[in-house]
Parts: C-alpha cells; structure tokens; sequence
C-alpha cells in the first residue's frame, strides 16, 4: 500500500506544470477559470499547442504519435490541466474514433485519418443517439443500403456535439434490418459536406448552441469508409464506450470545480460572514469534499487495477455515476452559494471582451448556467441508470 | 502508488482469515456472544499465538505491525467474522502503553487485557468533556469519576483510564493517563450485553487510590496521545466496517439471486438492482476512504484527523445504508434472529456509535477545515 506518487511521477507532474505555465495561453485559461464561452478557435489552438508536445493524443500508442503514457501519467496530466485551467480536450477524433480505427481500422484508414486528428485537419463529430435510440441506442435506424462502391445513407441523427463545427461524423448505421439489432449496425465515416447532410442546432437549456440535429438524404459514403466488416459496428461502439476510462471520474475538473466553489463560498457573505462558515452550508461542502477525496481515491484504485493488467471494465460505471453526482452537486452548490444573484442572466457576459457592468459579484454570471448545462452528465455516456443497468449485470451478476 | 498488501501483511490477513473461517463460524458467534463472559478466551489466547495482537503494536512496543494498514487487515477480517473478542480496547490501550514493556508482552502474549476507559457518559463522543478527576496524595494518586459503555471492561485485567488533573471540563490542557489494575480497591464494573453482542460496561471509580507509578506518560499533557489512538482505534473500526459491509452485500445479492416471488428471482426487480448497484458503489467508497485513514494515520495531526473522520463520517453514511437496505431486501427474514445478516447490520450500525458518529465526525471535518485556513 502505497498512495505516493513515485519520484519519477513527481518529475512527470512538474514537467507537465512546467508546460502549462509557459504554453497554455493565459487569454483561455482565463476564459475557462471565469466560465466565458470558447469558440472553436480557442478549441483548435489548444489542441495545436498540445500536439506540437506530442501529448494530444496521450493514450495512442507510440507508434501512431502517443508518448507513451502509464495511466498514472495521464492522471496527472489530467488533474494537472483541469486545475491549470485548459480546456479539456475535445473527445470525438482523439479519444472516441481514434482508439477504434487504431483496434479495427484497415491500415489505409489509420494512414489517412489519425495523422489528421492529430493536425486539426478533421474535426469529429459522433452520430450514435437518435430520436428513438437514446438508452437503447441499438434500437436505431439510421439505415445504409450499399449500392456500388457507395453506400446510401438515410435518416437522423441527434444531440450530436458541436456538430456545427464538424467537417467528419463517425455514425452507426442500420445495413442489416431483418437480423437481432445489434447484429445488423455498421461504423461508417461520413464527409459533413457530402450532398444530403443538414444540420439544424438544438439550443439547450442554458441558451447555448452546443449539440444539433443531422438529417441524412441519400448520402453517399464510399464503401472505403466503413470501419471493420459490415454489420460488426455494435462490437466497435461498444469497443469506444468502454475504452477511454481513464478520465470518466472527471477527478481533474471536479478538484477545479470544487476550489471554485470554496472561492465563492468563501466571498459570499451571510449575516456579515463568510458562506463557508455557515453550519449548514460548511456541511454540504464538508460531504462534498469527503465524497470527492473517496472518489479520487475509487479512481485510482481502478486505474491501478487497470495497469496491472486487470480490465477496468464496469468499474467505471460505478466512477460515472460518482464522478458526475459529485460534479453536479458542486455545479448546484455554487448556484446555491450566490443567493438571490443566481437569477440574473446576461447571455452576452460570457463573451470574451464584455466590458458591461458585472450584476452582483464578478464570478456570478455563469454559475446558473453552468448548473443547467451540467445537468446532462448524468444523462450522457450512458446515463446513470443505464450505468446501474451496467453494475448489476456485470458486477452484481444478478 | 500501489493498492497491494505486502507479503508478509497479506499473510498475515490470510491466517487470520482462514483461522476465523474455521473456528469462528456463525453458531460459535452466537455462542461466544451471548455467553457470561461475551468472548472467547480460547479464540483470544489462539489469536495471541497467530500473531494477531502482535500484528498491534509496532516494534518499539515489542509488535511486529502497527500501521494503518495493519490495523486495517486485521480489523476487516475480524468485521467478516464479527469477532467479538477485545482487540479494539487493547488495541487503543496498548499503543498508549510502548513504556510498559512487560505488561504489553504479556498482552501480546495474550494473558493479560486491555480495556481503554476515556469517554464518559455526560460527554457523548467529545474527547474532552471528562469530569473523573486524578488528585494527588502523598507520592500516589486517588481518582474518582465514571467512564462510560466501555467495550468488554469485564475482560479487562487493566483499564487505562483518562483523569483531569489540572483544570477539568472540556479543555485538551490538564489530561493524564492512569493505568488502573481491574481489582483495585474502589473500581466497579457495570457489565451488560450488547445489541450486537459481546458485553461492555460501565467504569466507577471512588477514591481509587493509586501509587505514583500508575502515570502514564507526562502529568497533564495526555491529550495528543488520546487523540492518536482514538484515530488509531477509528482506523480499525471502519476497516472492521467495510468487512461486515462486505458481508452483507455477498448475503444479500444470494438472496436476490435466490429468492422468486412472482415467478422470478426477485434480484430481476429493477427497483432492487439498481438500488443494490447504489449499495455497492457506496462500499467501494467507503473502502476507499479506510485507505485515505490508514494511510494518514502515520503521518501529521492534522492529515491524519481529517481523514479519521471523513472515514468515520462515510463509513457511518454507507453504513447505515448498507444495513437498511440489506435488512429491507431480505423482506421479512431479514427481521430474524435466526439469519446471520441481522446479527451483522446491528454491528454495522453500532459501530456508528463507537468513536463519534456520522454528524459527529461530519461537525468536526468541518472545525479541522477551519482550523487550517486560521493557521494559513
């Protein structure tokens, strides 16, 4: 027994401290500390200026432009971004396709499409969910007929992230209808400019523009673009749900978002004192912390099975559901925290260069928002009944 | 970063494991439990001789062990057994006592017991609030005062009792500790059984008069070490917690898989997986947080009281919990006597009354918070 992190993995974290202090651009961290909105831009930057580094991709194997990481390091770099205040690395290209083309992609896909994740030339985006397959996501119908060298997509997709951003979609298609559902799903990349392809936003909650609609008619995608063999794609979305685990706890930016919150409960007053002083509210915050010291602790637990080779398998069900309660619960404590000035909400405050008169405290504008918006994490990747779906199969075997 | 046990330490928790197995199962508990004494001198004197007390103290108080995470293995496999045997007072007693060489090797021996007396019956869970008083006389001592529910006192050939003996009342300044022989002149034990069984008692003391030598540790300044072991003790409580929780989740999930009302294993109910997934996923944390305290255990004061007692807190959490909901979905025999599970959901929730419960716990992670942005 041993929580320490090694010499070597002491080294590991200033370096990667070192990095941010002199590269992550003060503009961005400042928008991500302040809760201002990103633009692609700032998006794009940041992943040109990790890749540069050669850790963009840091679960990649070495050979595809990985560094070689133990999954302490990416821990550490985790947790070390989230609380220098970088935004978090834009998942559908490095850290959903990359991984399945690496396991199932042909040689010529992995030639032409990882170098150009690594570059920025492609942004990805990911068709799964559609309007009658959420949950039950091999219920969909989006359906691909071949027909020559082609094949011949039609239907819709939908909450598709930054999609309007998108210049490729990876999409579970339907290419067999008369067998078990999830027998009959192919994995095709399809070109966001192809003929046929509109996308319309779906504007959430919080009035922000982040997830749309795709409507595909009579699509064509090369028959190059599929993935692996046909009617396999079940085998490859699983494949990608499953892979990337090491970061589902979201330990990095619950540990930001807490000392956020300790600020602004510290700045808030009641009766002349701090918040955080207030027995009930000092309480919240006390299981708070101690649920996220468990949780940090459950995670790694997990990622040293996983590097002892054991599978972190459903595991992780139990890290997502814990690591967005815990998230949510600080995006609820920090709307709780501001009182009456949770109400106020001037959109245009979170754009960069707003020079208006801040509505009661300075760090106020976000918080309502951001509490909205969070609440889809319980919901996305799976949502946390569906997780305890996961746990009671796999683990609990019941 | 390493979540194993070394060699020695898993075998350690594998001899007590299979020792418990075979000689402890369920019908000697309730023997054991319910008898007179309300533990097993035979199981105590054969532990003694695995090395399972030894496994206690570290080695400057002659033990071979003594860490967080060996109070932790011995405890939880203890927990899964629900031992009754007095580990937790000699444990908290002996760590206090590395000066008394010859009476912690018989301890460790097994042929003397501990019992540690501090808590009294006006102070709840605060480590402070003592009123028993240690007076001067001549070159000895006379105390005079009360202790309360102390676990298995009956068994105890020495009781190491706290006192004030400067000031009094609520205050850490002015504590000291006395080593009390069980049959000196003016002690009186109140023995009673437990809901979860084994004995405890309640300590009297009237103008018990002891020589000079019965001081434990410098006059007055007992406060940091009565600290030290309650964490150490509260350590092995929450390892000794997250066994039986163990228990109770493996107990409860044969049932779901077993029982059929409606023509199906009840455990195909939506409504009892996923609240059983929930029980689950909370005793990994609650494990997790026996790893946080045990490793702080050796280290700072002020590291190690705060993840004392967010182990404590959690594992009071979970652990109500993890009893409730084992009780409810084992429906009606969950309510019986008969079924091991209810003799283990009462240990679990007594041991939220052992040491300072959830609020207590949860009240002073809060004031330990507070007290580092004061000194920072």
């Amino acid at each position: 027994m041993d929580l320490n992190f090694t010499p070597e993995e002491e080294a590991f974290r200033d370096e990667v401290r070192a990095f941010l202090a002199d590269k992550l651009p003060k503009r961005i961290a400042d928008k991500v500390r302040t809760g201002k909105r990103l633009t692609k831009a700032d998006m794009v930057e940041w992943h040109a200026i990790l890749n540069a580094r050669g850790w963009l991709a840091n679960h990649w194997p070495v050979e595809w432009g990985g560094p070689g990481w133990s999954v302490v390091q990416r821990y550490i770099f985790d947790v070390e971004t989230a609380l220098a205040h970088a935004p978090r690395i834009i998942p559908f290209g490095v850290s959903m396709l990359g991984p399945v083309l690496l396991e199932y992609g042909s040689d010529a896909q992995k030639k032409h499409w990882l170098p150009r994740i690594l570059d920025g030339s492609d942004w990805w985006c990911q068709g799964y969910s559609e309007p009658g397959a959420g949950s039950d996501l091999a219920g969909l119908k989006c359906a691909a007929v071949r027909d020559g060298d082609d094949y011949v997509v039609n239907g819709q997709k939908t909450w598709t992230t930054l999609g309007q951003f998108a210049d490729m979609i990876f999409c579970l298609v339907r290419t067999d209808t008369k067998a078990k559902k999830q027998e009959g799903i192919s994995f095709l990349l399809i070109d966001m400019k192809s003929p046929g392809i509109e996308v319309r936003p779906i504007i959430l909650l919080d009035g922000e523009h982040e997830v749309n609609e795709v409507f595909f008619t009579d699509v064509r995608v090369p028959a190059a673009n599929l993935v692996g063999e046909e009617n396999k794609g079940w085998t490859y979305a699983k494949y990608l749900l499953t892979y990337e685990r090491t970061n589902i706890a979201g330990v990095g930016g619950a540990m930001a978002a807490f000392d956020w919150l300790k600020h602004v409960a510290g700045s808030q007053k009641k009766a002349g004192r701090p918040l955080s002083d207030d027995p009930y509210f000092a309480a919240r915050l006390a299981k708070l912390e101690i649920d996220l010291e468990n949780m940090k602790t459950t995670n790694l637990r997990v990622l040293a099975a996983a590097a002892h080779g054991g599978a972190p398998g459903a595991e992780s069900s139990m890290l997502k559901i814990r690591g967005t309660e815990i998230r949510q619960e600080i995006t609820a404590l920090t709307r709780r925290a501001l009182g009456p000035y949770a109400q106020p909400f001037v959109s245009e405050a979170l754009d960069e260069g707003y020079n208006g008169e801040p509505i009661g405290p300075d760090y106020a504008a976000p918080v309502s928002a951001d509490y909205f918006n969070n609440r889809k994490l319980s919901i996305f990747g799976g949502s946390n009944e569906i997780q305890r779906e996961i746990i009671t199969k796999a683990i609990l075997r019941l | 970063m390493d979540f194993t046990h070394s060699d020695d330490r898993q075998m350690l928790a594998d001899t007590l494991g299979r020792y418990l197995v075979q000689k402890y199962d369920f019908e000697t508990y309730k023997r054991v439990s319910a008898s007179d004494e309300g533990f097993s001198r035979e199981t105590w004197g054969a532990l003694a001789e695995l090395g399972i007390i030894g496994a206690l103290f570290d080695e400057a108080a002659g033990g071979f062990g003594g860490s967080g995470f060996d109070l932790a293995v011995v405890f939880e496999a203890l927990g899964r057994a629900l031992a009754v045997e007095p580990f937790l007072g000699t444990l908290m007693a002996g760590r206090l006592l590395a000066g008394r060489g010859d009476l912690l090797e018989t301890v460790i021996a097994g042929t003397s017991i501990l019992a540690f007396a501090h808590f009294e019956p006006q102070g709840r869970y605060d480590l402070t609030e003592l009123a028993t008083t240690a007076v001067r006389t001549g070159d000895g001592w006379v105390l005079s005062g009360a202790k309360a529910v102390v676990p298995q006192l009956e068994a105890a050939d020495h009781i190491l009792v706290s006192a004030c003996t400067d000031g009094g009342l609520g205050k850490q300044a002015g504590l000291s500790l006395f080593l009390v022989p069980a049959d000196a002149a003016g002690v009186a034990v109140r023995g009673y059984p437990m809901i979860d069984g084994g004995r405890g008692g309640e300590l009297l003391l009237e103008d018990v008069t002891l020589p000079a030598d019965a001081l434990v540790g410098v006059e007055s300044e007992a406060f940091e070490g009565i600290e030290a072991t309650v964490a150490a003790g509260i350590v092995a409580l929450c390892a000794q917690a997250v066994g039986v929780m163990e228990v109770l989740r493996d107990a409860t999930l044969d049932y779901l898989r077993t029982r059929t009302q409606f023509g199906v294993p009840i455990g195909k109910f939506q409504a009892l997986q996923h609240r059983m997934a929930t029980v689950a996923l909370e005793i990994e944390q609650a494990r997790s947080a026996v790893i946080n305290a045990a490793a702080a255990l050796d280290g700072d004061r002020w590291h190690r009281e705060r993840a004392v007692s967010a182990a404590k807190f959690t594992v009071g959490r979970v652990g109500t919990l993890t009893a409730e909901e084992a009780i409810q979905m084992h429906g009606g025999i969950g309510m019986t006597w008969e079924l091991p599970l209810s003799h283990y959901a009462k240990r679990l929730t007594m041991i939220d009354h052992q040491l300072g419960d959830e609020d207590h716990h949860l009240e002073r992670y809060v004031l330990l918070g507070a007290e580092s942005q004061a000194a920072a």
